[in-house]
């Protein structure tokens, strides 16, 4: 039994079903990306296993816990954290501010955890008192990230990471994945980059019409023809 | 001499009354783009709750006096104050728990619910004149001034008075303690961040656990405390007519928008700068160039901008030209 | 065929209403109720344009409402020639300097770039042409209101028929409004809807203090009618002829003269009041009809649906290449336009232009909880709303008394608690209003009389 999975997953918002028995598994200390066309229900299956979406059929554990009848913000007490695509720093707050944020639910001193992060982006530290908003896009997403670690989730969420920054930017994002990863955080994450989600990430779901279609190691994934020619592009 | 004597005119004339008023409208500024900020809608019932808050100020004054309590120089009011906050807040609550909270939850466009705040609006209203009438109250006691005109003309020797009332001193000084607490306490405070956590994204305050419930609830708080504030001194400073508070509301959303709505510093200097170019536009300037210029050249008109009787259009086209130009307002920088 | 029965329904109930008015209060409460009515579903109808078609707040009613009464004035009071003389000139010189200036500013629009440079120069434009036009108009100003200022001390108007001014009213009001659309219009729907109350009540202010022009607060009174006056129609011989064959049957019992004669005059008092007002609800229905014709053809008419689509999905409108600024701008006056109408009726019926008594309250939230409780989108909803709250506004006192007195029956009259209710009666209709407006907006939200969605 995984850490944290969606098994058999299946619903939409409201009219046709979107996703289909769709499952989705994440380990600690594990990248699992999961990857697809346009429309494959990626999405859909990340907003399932927050909450966000009423599922018809399927069951979501973590820790082997049943938290398909969650809401939400209990599934956030739960130790799930999620950085959303867009709009994913209060862009009016400083960095420091949006970090604390992030700990709101933490009654306890978060200083360590605010230094941990800290020391994982140090460019936050050094810009702590500028707000986010004012920010490169490539430092915006380490903010966003910091702030989906403050809480010190077992399992950390991202939807399209990388969405829209330079490839140098991307590297570097990727790297402090790679180093999130080495805290033992269960990393999920939705990729349009395959290939390079494809070489840091432990395994992959490749998700097509919603429903799972092929599902391996990361280089298994990488080096099969048939994902090669329809995802990857040869 | 003649300097001094012009300086002290436009103290007397200019200054002091804008400084006193522009603090109210300041007060109430913020409430409403706080209100805006979070609940994200123009609520036209906040110049009534203000007549509310103050109408209990006024309630519990009466209840003092007739008990034969009082606060010597200053009045009654400052002790009314804390009770009728208590009232306020209560009702506030209500009204949401009752009223807006069905359209909050229903996801209701804005529109909405400004339509559903006039409702409010009526009601209110209506319970103001039903308790306690829609005459003019004046209900302030202890020392009308601290120093007066021709005091100061002794004092000083010179051929012009400037007179404070305490009022005037009194908005000030409040005005300046509860606006430092109020930004002491959104950015300071964990509650105070996370309310500002909410007006900037919201659904990523959900994500992070920030409560709506109560992150609107210490919005309806704060609106109450300041409307009744802000209320309770502008009737001491003036006097308290239902009336003229829902006419207050038009300069207080001027000044919320001048400012940059949903932005409190925004708003608090907004309520100076409608309150200023209010009075600094419709100053007859005739008697303050008497002093400054030569005989020669002294105005035989009154210098005059605009006539007093355009007070509020001031104030309103200042809003117009905001919103055509710059519609996020003229102070850039963190939202709420 | 259902939804027609609901509006017939809804329109008899109110017949009925306004009929046991008349039985049981008096026939002139009951048509005076009604006269107003009508007034009111003309200012719904106006809102209705601007909101139920095209989605735009407008809080400046109470500004158009005014213009109309203005145009009243302008219209039907005879012109002060003393005044013309002494200042006449100078007014005209304005007039020309405004247009003037308006001319120079669109050209500044239209040959140069946008930059701080030309907005410097906009505002370089307005400050030299006001200062001008106080000078020219400050001199003049103060010779015409020094003119016999008790009873005029204005330009006056053009002696015309006051029945005009429904017409001019409209264009007052049409032309103010494509200049505030032409401001306003592209802001955020609150924001809009703070604009206009706050331009509405800029207007209101040039009303009440240029007294020049409509002799502000002091009111003009004594406007012409355009239906006969009571004291006339008392000494008519049909009109006394009228009454008596309409009363043949309660006069014929009494059989002493003098008697007869007394009852007879006393009747034809009583009946002149009725038959003016039976005259002006006469005038009004007309207006009320022909502006429901056309709206309702509008609504259904190519241009109707085109501009529900705008209202319902501005963005894929605008994707199909309808310029939705435009017809926002068109309806916006339009609307205007038609509660311009409104004002000029409403200050023709009363006979008098009082600028101090337009109120927000009154003119412009009072026709929004028409608009909304009527069923915005639909005119005959928007209608039905004018009237019945209108009844409510003016039916909520005695309502509320008669509940005050059952509930506070066990009280002595003496009572403090029961005097201060009873004091306190006028209030509660702001109270009826609050509570069906939110009653309304939870539990029917689109109106009494929803608008119809048809699927054609």
């Amino acid at each position: 039994m995984n850490y944290f999975s969606g098994e058999k997953m299946t619903g939409g918002y409201g009219g046709p079903d979107i996703i289909n028995s769709c499952t989705i598994s994440v380990d600690k200390g594990e990248i699992v990306t999961i990857l697809g066309p346009n429309g494959a229900g990626k999405s859909t299956a990340m907003k399932a296993l927050l909450g966000m979406l009423n599922l018809r059929e399927g069951k979501i554990t973590i820790n082997e816990k049943d938290i398909s009848n969650l809401s939400p913000q209990d599934r956030v007490k739960e130790g799930i954290s999620f950085v959303p695509q867009t709009r994913n720093v209060f862009t009016g707050m400083t960095v420091q501010e949006n970090l604390e944020m992030g700990a709101y639910l933490r009654d306890e001193n978060f200083q360590d955890t605010l230094n941990e992060i800290y020391g994982l982006f140090p460019v936050l530290k050094e810009k702590r008192n500028q707000l986010a908003g004012q920010l490169s896009g490539g430092q915006r997403q380490q903010v966003a990230l910091g702030r989906a670690l403050m809480i010190k989730p077992s399992v950390l969420m991202l939807d399209e990471p990388t969405a829209g920054v330079s490839p140098i930017v991307m590297d570097e994002l990727f790297n402090h994945i790679i180093k999130v990863r080495e805290t033992g955080v269960a990393i999920l994450m939705v990729e349009q980059n395959a290939r390079q989600a494809l070489s840091i990430a432990d395994r992959g779901y490749v998700l097509v019409t919603g429903e799972n279609k092929f599902s391996g190691s990361g280089k298994e994934l990488l080096n099969d023809p048939e994902v090669r020619r329809s995802f990857l592009g040869g | 001499m003649d300097f001094v004597n012009a300086i002290v005119l436009l103290s007397n004339f200019v200054i002091v009354p804008a400084l006193s008023y522009g603090s109210q409208l300041a007060l109430g500024a913020i409430g409403v783009t706080l209100i805006y900020g979070i609940l994200r809608f123009a609520n036209f019932a906040y110049g009534d709750l203000m007549a509310f808050g103050t109408m209990f100020a006024i309630l519990f004054t009466w209840f003092f006096q007739s008990i034969g309590i009082s606060l010597g120089v200053l009045p009654t009011a400052l002790l009314a104050i804390p009770f009728a906050i208590i009232i306020a807040i209560l009702f506030s609550l209500l009204i949401d728990k009752f009223v807006f909270s069905y359209y909050r939850i229903k996801k209701s466009p804005p529109v909405t619910l400004a339509m559903v705040s006039i409702g409010v609006m009526f009601v209110i209203n209506s319970i103001i004149r039903i308790i306690i009438g829609p005459f003019d109250r004046r209900f302030f006691d202890g020392e009308r001034f601290i120093i007066r005109a021709n005091e100061f003309k002794e004092m000083t020797g010179l051929n012009e008075g400037l007179a404070i009332k305490s009022t005037q001193v009194l908005t000030l000084f409040v005005t300046i303690v509860v606006a430092s607490i109020l930004f002491w306490f959104l950015n300071k405070t964990r509650t105070g961040k996370s309310m500002r956590a909410y007006s900037d994204n919201e659904d990523l305050a959900l994500l992070s656990g920030i409560s709506p419930e109560r992150v609107v609830m210490i919005t309806w708080i704060i609106a109450a405390i300041l409307a009744t504030i802000a209320g309770t001194l502008y009737g001491l400073d003036k006097s308290f007519k239902p009336f003229t508070y829902f006419n207050n509301l038009l300069p207080i959303f001027a000044a919320a928008i001048v400012g940059g709505i949903g932005n409190p510093l925004g708003a608090f200097l907004g309520g100076y700068v409608i309150a200023f170019s209010e009075i600094f536009i419709t100053y007859a300037y005739k008697k303050f160039f008497a002093y400054l210029l030569p005989e020669s050249l002294e105005p035989n008109s009154l210098i005059q901008l605009l006539s007093t009787d355009y007070k509020f259009a001031v104030s309103f086209s200042i809003l117009v030209i905001v919103l055509l130009f710059r519609p996020s307002g003229i102070f850039k920088g963190r939202v709420l | 065929m259902r939804q027609y029965l609901n509006v017939f329904t809804a329109y008899i109930i109110m017949g009925l209403l306004i009929i046991l008015v008349g039985i049981l209060q008096s026939w002139g409460v009951a048509l005076a109720i009604l006269n107003l009515c009508l007034i009111s579903a003309v200012m719904t109808m106006g809102a209705n344009i601007q909101w139920g078609y095209a989605g735009l707040i407008n809080f400046g009613i109470m500004g158009y409402v005014a213009l109309g009464g203005l145009a009243a004035v302008l219209v039907s009071v005879p012109p002060v020639r003393e005044a013309w003389q002494v200042g006449g000139l100078n007014m005209i010189l304005c007039l020309f300097l405004i247009v003037l200036l308006i001319f120079a500013i669109r050209y500044i629009l239209k040959n140069y770039r946008k930059s701080n440079k030309r907005n410097l120069g906009i505002a370089l434009v307005i400050i030299i042409g006001i200062i001008f036009l106080r000078l020219i108009s400050g001199p003049a100003i103060e010779s015409i209101e020094s003119v016999s200022p008790a009873t005029t001390g204005f330009l006056g108007g053009l002696g015309l028929p006051i029945i005009f001014s429904w017409i001019v009213g409209a264009l007052f009001a049409a032309s103010i409004a494509y200049v505030i659309g032409k401001i306003a219009l592209g802001l955020r729907a609150d924001y809009l809807a703070i604009a206009t109350l706050l331009i509405s009540e800029i207007v209101i202010a040039v009303l009440k203090h240029e007294d020049w022009l409509a002799r502000g607060v002091k009111n003009v009174i004594g406007l012409k009618r355009p239906v006969p006056y009571e004291v006339n129609l008392q000494t008519t011989d049909w009109f006394i002829r009228l009454i008596e064959r309409l009363n043949t049957g309660s006069l014929s019992l009494i059989t002493d003269v003098s008697e007869k004669q007394a009852v007879l005059k006393q009747l034809v008092i009583e009946g002149s009041t009725v038959f003016v007002k039976l005259c002006y609800a006469g005038l009004f229905s007309i207006v009320v009809i022909i502006l429901l014709i056309l709206t309702q053809k509008a609504l259904y008419s190519p241009w109707g649906r085109m501009m529900r689509a705008i209202r319902d999905n501005e963005e894929a409108a605008n994707a199909m290449g309808k310029n939705v600024v435009k017809r926002h701008l068109y309806i916006f006056v339009l609307g205007s336009a038609v509660v311009g109408i409104a004002g000029a009726m409403l200050t023709t019926y009363d006979g008098l232009f009082t600028p101090g008594s337009y109120q927000p309250m009154r003119f412009t939230f009072l026709i929004w909880v028409m608009v909304i409780v009527g069923g915005s989108g639909n005119n005959f909803g928007a209608v039905l709303g004018g009237f019945a709250v209108w009844f409510v506004w003016i039916e909520a006192a005695p309502v509320a008394l008669y509940f005050i007195n059952i509930i506070t029956s066990g009280l002595e009259d003496t009572n403090q608690f029961k005097i201060h209710l009873i004091n306190s009666v006028p209030y509660f209709r702001y109270l009826f209003m609050g509570m069906s407006l939110l009653l309304i907006m939870r539990y029917r939200p689109k109106g009494i009389l929803p608008e119809k969605i048809r699927h054609a």
